[in-house]
């Protein structure tokens, strides 16, 4: 009878001690991304330096869009500067945008902070009241988001993004805008 | 005249609406997880984006979104894990179904171990160190 008692005794502890296996694989900081393969939300949003323009998302019909939510109080997000800075010019005249998305900031210390990091190849956009971040989702800075031409998002990169990845979705992107229909 | 009614009426009403939507925005941020807290509601949380969050569903709901509506913003932009109680749908039943199942199994398990061991018992001799004569004296 021993034995049927062990056997009942593994048949409980095993699942449980496999549910509980498979939960040490997963990172407890790792976020769920709901947005990326949805249509990338409107927005209007002043530019930083010249608060009179304005940016809106259906400006940018057909163009590779890169936002980039960032803060001068973030560490995260001087690893990734000169990456982002560096990629927009390399793929300047490709018809794809960055903008930089101010959160929780003021612009004040933005300038600071971009004439501290030795400048920056696009612009930055005013998110008053954090509207926008929240309409995409936002969990923290830096995030990154790359709406395709037609208008989805296509990825979101919560933290720092890498150069690598930048040109793999940008390229991947422009391929399909030039490949024959 | 009318409107001076009007207007004192709509002045004393405003109080009560005031407090119902705040009331309305409280059980909805109670019901939503702060992004940046760990296991924190909006409603409890300190935090800025928290704060900012709450904002969006006073407004939403000021703008007659009803509170079902206001969540389901918030899962298509955060996915479902912005909820701090999951949909009773799919997989997410087991999180309702299996503590019930549990406790029921556990409950069935214990009555039939204490059924059988309390028959086990009744037949059983008594242990050596048993004293008859103990309870024999005893009123």
């Amino acid at each position: 009878m021993n034995w049927k008692r062990s056997l009942s005794g593994i048949g409980v502890a095993l699942p449980i001690i496999a549910l509980l296996g498979y939960g040490l694989t997963l990172d407890p900081r790792s976020l769920p991304n709901a947005l990326p393969g949805s249509p990338a939300p409107e927005f209007a949003l002043a530019v930083m330096d010249v608060p009179s323009d304005t940016v809106r998302l259906r400006d940018h019909a057909g163009q590779v869009l890169v936002l980039n939510f960032w803060a001068s109080w973030c560490l995260e997000c001087r690893h990734e500067h000169r990456i982002l800075s560096e990629t927009a010019e390399a793929y300047a005249g490709k018809d794809v945008v960055f903008y930089g998305v101010l959160y929780n900031d003021s612009p004040d210390n933005a300038r600071s902070w971009i004439q501290e990091m030795g400048g920056q190849s696009y612009s930055n956009l005013l998110d008053n009241g954090t509207r926008m971040a929240i309409d995409y989702g936002l969990t923290g800075v830096p995030e990154t988001v790359i709406i395709s031409p037609e208008g989805q998002v296509v990825h979101k990169q919560i933290g720092v993004v890498t150069e690598a990845l930048l040109r793999t979705k940008l390229d991947s992107l422009l391929a399909v805008r030039t490949a024959p229909q | 005249m009318i409107a001076l009614l009007l207007t004192l009426a709509l002045a004393l009403q405003q109080p009560n609406m005031d407090a119902t939507l705040e009331l309305r925005t409280r059980e909805v941020a109670a019901q939503l997880r702060c992004p940046v807290c760990q296991g924190v509601s909006l409603e409890d949380s300190p935090s800025t984006l928290a704060q900012e969050m709450k904002s969006v569903v006073r407004e939403q709901l000021r703008a007659g979104k009803s509170e079902e509506e206001v969540k389901q913003y918030f899962v298509q932009k955060y996915g479902e894990w912005i909820l701090l109680e999951p949909e009773p749908t799919g997989f997410n039943l087991a999180v309702y179904v299996l503590p019930v199942v549990l406790l029921l199994g556990g409950g069935v398990t214990v009555f039939v171990l204490a059924r059988k061991w309390s028959r086990q018992g009744a037949g059983a001799e008594p242990p050596p160190w048993y004293d008859d004569e103990y309870e024999e004296a005893s009123p």
